[in-house]
């Protein structure tokens, strides 16, 4: 757990490398799960008795299931071309928060028992032994790893500290040593559908609520169904898009957008949920479990496309992992009885699965959507890359989309628009300090420190433009802003959706005078419909 | 034979079958284990031909670790390029009989030789003086490159200063080696020490983070297509374990069964 009394970091003028101040992020790490939620997870409740050699059959276990982690075990070369990459060595100075001295916590345990070298020459190569203060080691560094790939970038062999992390967690599973926050999300995910246990009822009177705010609003009447078999999309979004600020401003955006498409969508109360934990304990089977009740809840409810909202980690799981977890995409051998039922159901004009921007840039493309970019005159906004999006993921299927896209919708509803520094964005994207499972009280300083970076180029361009609007496409991102803006003195509700911006610029369905038949009909379908 | 030229012949061919067995196993296990998850970095290419380019880019130009930093990029890139230029011109000590023309063209290369000493020069300077890249640094790293540069710096002198080794005696017994036709070799001490380091650099190549001359080209960072809604990627024990679990899934999973 982090000490209370820490210094929240002074923002500099020009990002500085630290020197080194070994030990000053030492501690125990997050919160330690219990038995109640590491026993859903198939996880031993405590530390077991003969946990080093668990611990070592498990690494093995990893490094023989994954390229990643056996080549990057093996291939580094201590180039220190990462040291200075990651924002949570930048933000806190400690050593062992530069990428490849995290990886070393694991690398040198493994030199330690599966090579040549490290049996016989430890202290040559610099093997140790797995024992207490080295799993406390683990424990501690591995928890202060957003697993943002950014490190990923630079490595010019692209070692991805992020893998070896989620290795080093599902052996301290593995062990009985889970972390809370996680494991505790993930079981509610995995029963419930969605990682705030939000039962079918709440939801359904969330989203009634909702409808019935926005009509007031705007007099007109979006809906936003739920379990609506026999729609076309079937949306899936963070559970956070229900609930809080800013979150359910952009999934007040979706809603108006599908609105204006005129087509038909639902939510599913049985797979509500888009954010995927499973990818930061590094689990392939539960990960699996969670994108499994996606894949019933599209079979089940007939939908013909899967779409994913705003948020950087399930866009990762989905546009990544979606497709080999459970077969929501294309391209299955036929012999593949799993995958082919649902990727014969899916439309294959549309990628599956798409991303609401991908959609909205779409239409923005094809005329669909009319905006008045004056109503976001009062602001100049900037776009923070989430890690996951940019670095793991493309959208619209051409070279960089994922940069591009999110940047022509913001551009297509406001006019002001400014990037920030080009090495603190894009690929080189600067994490916003909470993600890969450290969104949690009890990590604050990791948080507040690994969020310098990213502050600091934000800094920058509220000097030279005035930026006052921060925009990102992921719900951690967004939680994590509202908490540590403030701590830099920005104004905390400064962070938005990106369909924020889209519902905010968007004409609803006001009759034109010049109406084409086609409108005309639509209208009168919706009209009729309801 | 001498002694001393039966050792090292000895050493060589020990050397050699530790390094091409060692090699072998390294990348067959590279090659077997699986990548079960689609995880290529950005900027990712959309197609095969474009991470051809990319691996291709990161190979000879050494693309990212440019990006990172420079003064780290210009000490291993002159390293990695002199050694390359200097081994080409090494082949015509193993070559037997007659030098076709062409050894004429790579006969300037023994220059490169000096851009691989001041590269490992700067990357031994870089780790000792860089307060980070020192902590990261185990005696292992250090020896690694010393050991080059000592290689490095014994070819220059035999090369450029007036120890010359006797070249007819050195291609007799490095072509001898691949012949199998043994002949002594010359026992300059400048000799000796360039070669024994260097067999002993090829034994420990499979043990060391040399590996990275094979891992780059296994890392799945950078050799995947980024194509992973287009296409199903699925490894073998995720494929069984997804046909094994199908059943049991179906029962443990959900509120409606
Ligand atoms: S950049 Fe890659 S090879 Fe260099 S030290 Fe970091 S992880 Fe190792
Ligand atoms: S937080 Fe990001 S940059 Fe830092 S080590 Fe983890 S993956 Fe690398």
């Amino acid at each position: 757990m982090a000490k209370d009394d820490f210094e929240v970091p002074k923002l500099p003028t020009y990002l500085e490398i630290p020197e080194i101040q070994e030990g000053i992020m030492d501690g125990k790490g997050p919160f330690k799960s219990v038995e109640e939620f590491q026993a859903p997870l198939g996880f031993p409740g405590e530390k077991v008795k003969n946990w080093q050699e668990v611990a070592i059959n498990k690494m093995g276990e990893l490094k023989s299931k994954y390229r990643s982690v056996q080549v990057f075990l093996d291939a580094c070369v201590k180039c220190g071309a990462c040291t200075d990459k990651c924002h949570y060595f930048l933000g806190s100075s400690d050593p062992k928060n530069m990428p490849v001295a995290r990886q070393d916590l694991f690398r040198s345990v493994y030199r330690r028992h599966f090579t040549f070298a490290g049996k016989y020459f430890p202290k040559l190569v610099g093997a140790k032994e797995l024992d207490d203060a080295m799993l406390d080691d683990w424990y501690n560094y591995f928890h202060q790893c957003s697993q943002c790939r950014r490190c990923s970038v630079f490595c010019p062999y692209g070692i991805d500290t992020a893998e070896i992390s989620m290795a080093a967690r599902e052996v301290m599973d593995a062990v009985g040593v889970g972390q809370k926050y996680c494991n505790q999300i993930l079981g509610k995910a995995i029963t419930v559908g969605n990682n705030l246990g939000l039962p079918e009822p709440a939801l359904r009177d969330t989203l009634l609520d909702l409808e019935e705010e926005i009509e007031e609003e705007t007099g007109v009447a979006v809906k936003y169904p739920l379990d609506q078999k026999g729609a076309e999309i079937l949306l899936i979004t963070p559970s956070a898009d229900f609930f809080a600020e800013p979150h359910i401003d952009g999934l007040i955006g979706y809603g108006k957008v599908f609105h204006q498409d005129g087509v038909t969508w639902t939510m599913s109360s049985y797979a509500s949920e888009g954010a995927n934990f499973g990818m930061f304990i590094g689990s392939y089977d539960i990960m699996r479990k969670a994108a499994l009740r996606i894949r019933k809840a599209a079979l089940d409810l007939e939908v013909s496309r899967v779409m994913v909202g705003e948020c950087g980690h399930a866009w990762r799981v989905a546009y990544s992992f979606w497709n080999t977890l459970s077969g929501v995409g294309a391209g299955a051998n036929s012999s593949d009885e799993h995958a082919m039922k649902l990727q014969k159901q899916l439309d294959s004009r549309y990628p599956q699965p798409q991303h609401i921007i991908e959609y909205t840039h779409d239409l923005i493309q094809r005329d669909k959507l009319k905006f008045d970019k004056s109503a976001n005159d009062d602001r100049t906004v900037t776009f923070h890359d989430s890690c996951n999006v940019a670095r793991a993921t493309n959208m619209g299927g051409i070279p960089n989309g994922q940069f591009i896209l999110p940047r022509e919708v913001l551009k297509a509803v406001c006019n002001n628009y400014v990037d920030m520094e080009r090495s603190t964005i894009m690929e080189s994207t600067f994490c916003c300090g909470g993600g890969g499972g450290l969104l949690t009280d009890d990590l604050m300083e990791i948080r507040i420190k690994g969020a310098m970076p990213r502050m600091q180029a934000l800094k920058e361009v509220e000097k030279t433009d005035a930026v006052d609007t921060l925009v990102a496409i992921c719900a951690i991102c967004k939680s994590q802003f509202s908490k540590v803006l403030p701590k830099f003195d920005f104004d905390p509700y400064m962070i938005v959706s990106a369909h924020q911006l889209v519902s905010e610029a968007i004409i609803m369905d006001k009759p034109e005078t010049d109406n084409s038949d086609a409108e005309v009909a639509e209208e009168t379908e919706t009209t009729e419909a309801e | 034979m001498s002694v001393v030229s039966t050792f090292f012949t000895a050493l060589f061919y020990i050397s050699l079958v530790i390094f091409v067995v060692g090699m072998a196993r390294k990348i067959y296990q590279y090659w077997i284990t699986p990548a079960p998850l689609k995880i290529p970095t950005a900027p990712t290419p959309l197609t095969q031909t474009g991470v051809v380019m990319r691996m291709a880019r990161e190979v000879v130009l050494f693309e990212s670790l440019f990006k990172s930093n420079k003064w780290t990029w210009l000490f291993g890139w002159l390293f990695h390029i002199g050694l390359a230029l200097v081994l080409i011109r090494h082949a015509r000590y193993f070559w037997p009989g007659d030098l076709p023309e062409i050894f004429l063209l790579v006969q300037p290369f023994k220059y490169a030789a000096f851009a691989m000493v001041i590269g490992l020069i700067g990357l031994i300077g870089r780790r000792i003086a860089v307060e980070r890249i020192r902590y990261i640094s185990a005696p292992s790293d250090y020896l690694m490159l010393i050991l080059i540069l000592v290689i490095g710096i014994s070819g220059v002198v035999m090369t450029f200063t007036s120890n010359h080794t006797d070249v007819i005696m050195v291609k007799q017994f490095a072509s001898g080696l691949l012949t199998f036709n043994w002949a002594n070799l010359p026992t300059e001490v400048h000799f000796l020490v360039h070669i024994f380091l260097a067999f002993a650099l090829l034994a420990i190549f499979p043990i060391s983070k040399l590996l990275h001359v094979p891992g780059v080209f296994f890392s799945p960072t950078r050799n995947q297509v980024d194509d992973a809604r287009k296409k199903r990627h699925i490894s073998p024990w995720a494929l069984k374990q997804e046909q094994e679990q199908e059943v049991r899934l179906n029962e443990t999973l959900g509120k409606d069964e």
